[in-house]
């Protein structure tokens, strides 16, 4: 074989990869997935309860350690094994077990606060990331049910330890009944 | 019907209606005690009005109804005993106890209504305040619905007559003896929502049924009421299924049956509207089939709302001492829900009860893998793909639960029926269903709490800047005071860049 008949075959592959090579390289800089949007997507599939279990002050911090590679989906309680699972499915990776270095997946919790012993000293109120604690200096506080997260972050600040946390009863699922057939 | 099948899929079921209707309908006497569950069926409990002690008469109105519920009122005269968590058909729920004088004395302030003299509004008022709901078992409010029809200005009301699980007949034994009411009912119901016709439909296997509807219209010969036979397949009761076969217009998945013109309401319905109208008497009593072998003599009986139905099926003669009970079950053999009890009572949604004996209803059989026959998707009367809804709700897929259209699942149990591996599968989309809700609201619980954090962190940010600025300010001051009293600046204040 002589080279007039190699040389363009040759050249014609080069150029062919070269020209897809550009075309990839167009494509790939275009496409860039937008890291803000990432965040947000992520974001949307935490439970929002920013308890601050992941080490993260809440959740879109954790989603923005998340979304750069600086922290790995393991590391949410509150979100449990499903939470895990739509992260794994969003970001293409392998689902796995959650670390248990921080925390353990408990049922839906609730704070209450113990009124009769309360001294209205108003230190859990900052402290709820939700604003779910109402309550003035000196009187009575009391947490709005609807709007706890069960993060327990208002635990640590009360002087008297009167907020404990409960477990929500589960909202009752209508039972799985099967009549049989006629 | 010409060529055209009347629904997509369904069932030829055997009936076993004749066992009941062989015999009039059996009135039960009024419970010693009511048990009124505040919600009757339609998912949505009623609030009640009145406080334990208070003397209440046959019909005063003891709850009031929102949104998917009605009215509701006392079924026998007495005294209000008390609100209690009490074994419903529904599984447990609040319900109040009503303590029974044996007097049975009527309200005083029930009347009869002049409805022709009524305009649609006061009308519709009327049966809002009477607690008529849809007594096919939905227990919506009649009157919600027809408002909504008007609103939308419907053409065609429709009766729904086409009783198509095999066990229930309480309609059809309705429509042999009170034909006449459930025509008034549809004339009301006509003035109530504008509509300019009603088509009364029933199963073409109910012609004792069609031909009582068909003498009371030959005595109201003026009203736009016309009756109308269809063939028999379950389930055709269904209200879009109904709606498809009278009208052959399709409800959108996503709409209501106003968006094609058509409001569809039971014919027991009806009846309850005609003694409303003629009698004054409000919702409280209904026809509930009792069949099935392990009761004594099955009958269709009315029955106070409230009668537990312990006492229904003692005035069957019983349970059968031959053919023991096995199941309770309340509603269609097909759709029915299982009773735990038969201390639960009398609802407006509740419209048979099965005494089950060995034989009524076949075995449950042991859940085999499936194996993709498609007979479920043949049989699917909304064109869903069973399996495939079967398969995603297995690896909890809701993507594609949502994507093979749980939501138009009208849950009738036709793919349970045939499915050669005895598959539960209603029963497991209902599950996947109720999955779906509770994950929707926690969603929307976490998009709350996301929003509060928000709003909580830019709080303490805009805090921590205005005190960062009051300290700059004092500062300032401070520093200004510290110019003009003499030289005793630090080095410090003196590098300040800071303007004077």
């Amino acid at each position: 074989m002589s080279a007039s008949t190699l040389l363009p075959a040759v050249g014609a592959a080069a150029g062919l990869a070269a020209t897809l090579g550009a075309v990839l390289g167009w494509v790939a800089a275009r496409v860039r997935p937008d890291p803000a949007s990432l965040v947000e997507r992520i974001d949307a599939l935490l439970p929002q309860t920013q308890c601050g279990q992941c080490l993260y002050p809440g959740c879109r911090p954790y989603a923005q350690a998340i979304a750069a590679g600086a922290a790995d989906i393991d590391r949410c309680p509150p979100g449990g094994e499903r939470t895990v699972r739509d992260l794994a499915a969003l970001l293409g990776r392998e689902p796995r077990p959650l670390d248990p270095r921080y925390g353990t997946t408990l049922p839906p919790q609730l704070a209450v606060i113990d009124e009769s012993r309360c001294i209205g000293c108003a230190l859990c109120l900052p402290a709820c990331p939700v604003d779910a604690i109402v309550g003035a200096p000196r009187y009575m506080h009391t947490v709005i049910a609807a709007q706890c997260t069960g993060c327990a972050l208002c635990l640590p600040p009360c002087p008297v330890d009167c907020i404990a946390m409960v477990d929500v009863a589960a909202p009752a699922a209508t039972a799985t009944y099967h009549a049989g057939h006629a | 019907m010409n060529g055209r099948p009347a629904i997509r899929g369904g069932l030829r079921l055997d009936g076993h209606k004749s066992r009941p209707l062989t015999r009039p309908i059996l009135a039960v006497p009024a419970p010693r005690t009511a048990i009124l569950a505040l919600d009757q069926g339609s998912g949505e409990p009623s609030q009640p009005l009145l406080d334990p002690g208070a003397t209440v008469r046959a019909g005063t109105r003891v709850a009031s109804g929102c949104g998917a519920s009605a009215d509701l009122h006392a079924p026998i005269s007495g005294r209000l005993r008390e609100y209690a968590t009490l074994p419903t058909a529904n599984g447990p729920g609040r319900c109040l106890v009503i303590e029974g004088d044996d007097r049975d004395e009527p309200d005083p302030a029930l009347a009869a209504i002049e409805w022709r003299a009524l305009d649609a509004d006061a009308l519709l008022e009327r049966l809002a305040g009477g607690g008529v709901a849809g007594l096919g078992g939905a227990a919506f409010p009649a009157a919600g619905k027809l408002a909504l029809a008007r609103a939308a200005g419907v053409e065609w009301l429709i009766l729904n007559g086409a009783e198509c699980e095999p066990w229930i007949c309480c309609d059809d034994a309705l429509m042999r003896e009170r034909a006449a009411d459930v025509v008034l009912g549809a004339q009301v119901m006509l003035a109530a929502c504008g509509a300019a016709r009603a088509t009364i439909a029933v199963e073409d296997d109910k012609p004792e049924a069609l031909a009582a509807l068909a003498a009371a219209l030959a005595a109201t010969p003026d009203a736009p009421i016309e009756i109308r036979a269809l063939p028999a397949i379950f389930p055709l009761g269904a209200e879009g299924q109904l709606i498809a076969a009278v009208t052959g217009r399709e409800v959108p998945h996503d709409g209501l049956p106003p968006r094609v013109g058509v409001v569809c309401q039971n014919v027991g319905t009806a009846a309850a509207v005609a003694d409303l109208v003629s009698r004054g008497t409000p919702c409280i009593s209904r026809i509930v089939t009792v069949s099935g072998s392990g009761v004594q003599a099955p009958a269709n009986v009315q029955a106070r709302i409230g009668t537990p139905i312990a006492e229904l099926i003692a005035a069957c003669g019983g349970y059968s001492p031959e053919r023991s009970p096995e199941r309770l079950v309340a509603g269609g053999s097909l759709t029915g829900r299982p009773l735990a009890s038969d201390s639960v009572p009398v609802t407006k949604g509740l419209n048979c009860v099965i005494v089950a004996a060995a034989g009524d209803l076949p075995p449950r059989a042991a859940e085999m893998p499936c194996i993709r026959c498609g007979d479920c998707a043949a049989v699917c009367p909304v064109a869903l793909l069973p399996q495939q809804l079967h398969r995603a709700a297995q690896a909890g897929d809701a993507a594609g639960l949502a994507r093979f259209g749980l939501a138009d699942c009208i849950e009738c149990g036709c793919c349970d029926y045939v499915c050669p591996s005895a598959i539960p599968l209603t029963a497991r989309f209902r599950a996947a269903r109720e999955r779906s809700r509770l994950h929707e609201q926690e969603r929307h619980r976490a998009l709350e709490a996301r929003e509060r954090y928000e709003r909580h962190r830019a709080r303490l940010a805009r805090r921590a800047e205005e005190e960062r600025s009051a300290f700059e300010q004092a500062r300032r001051l401070a520093r200004g005071d510290g110019t003009t009293s003499g030289p005793g600046q630090d080095s410090g204040r003196s590098r300040d860049p800071d303007r004077d």
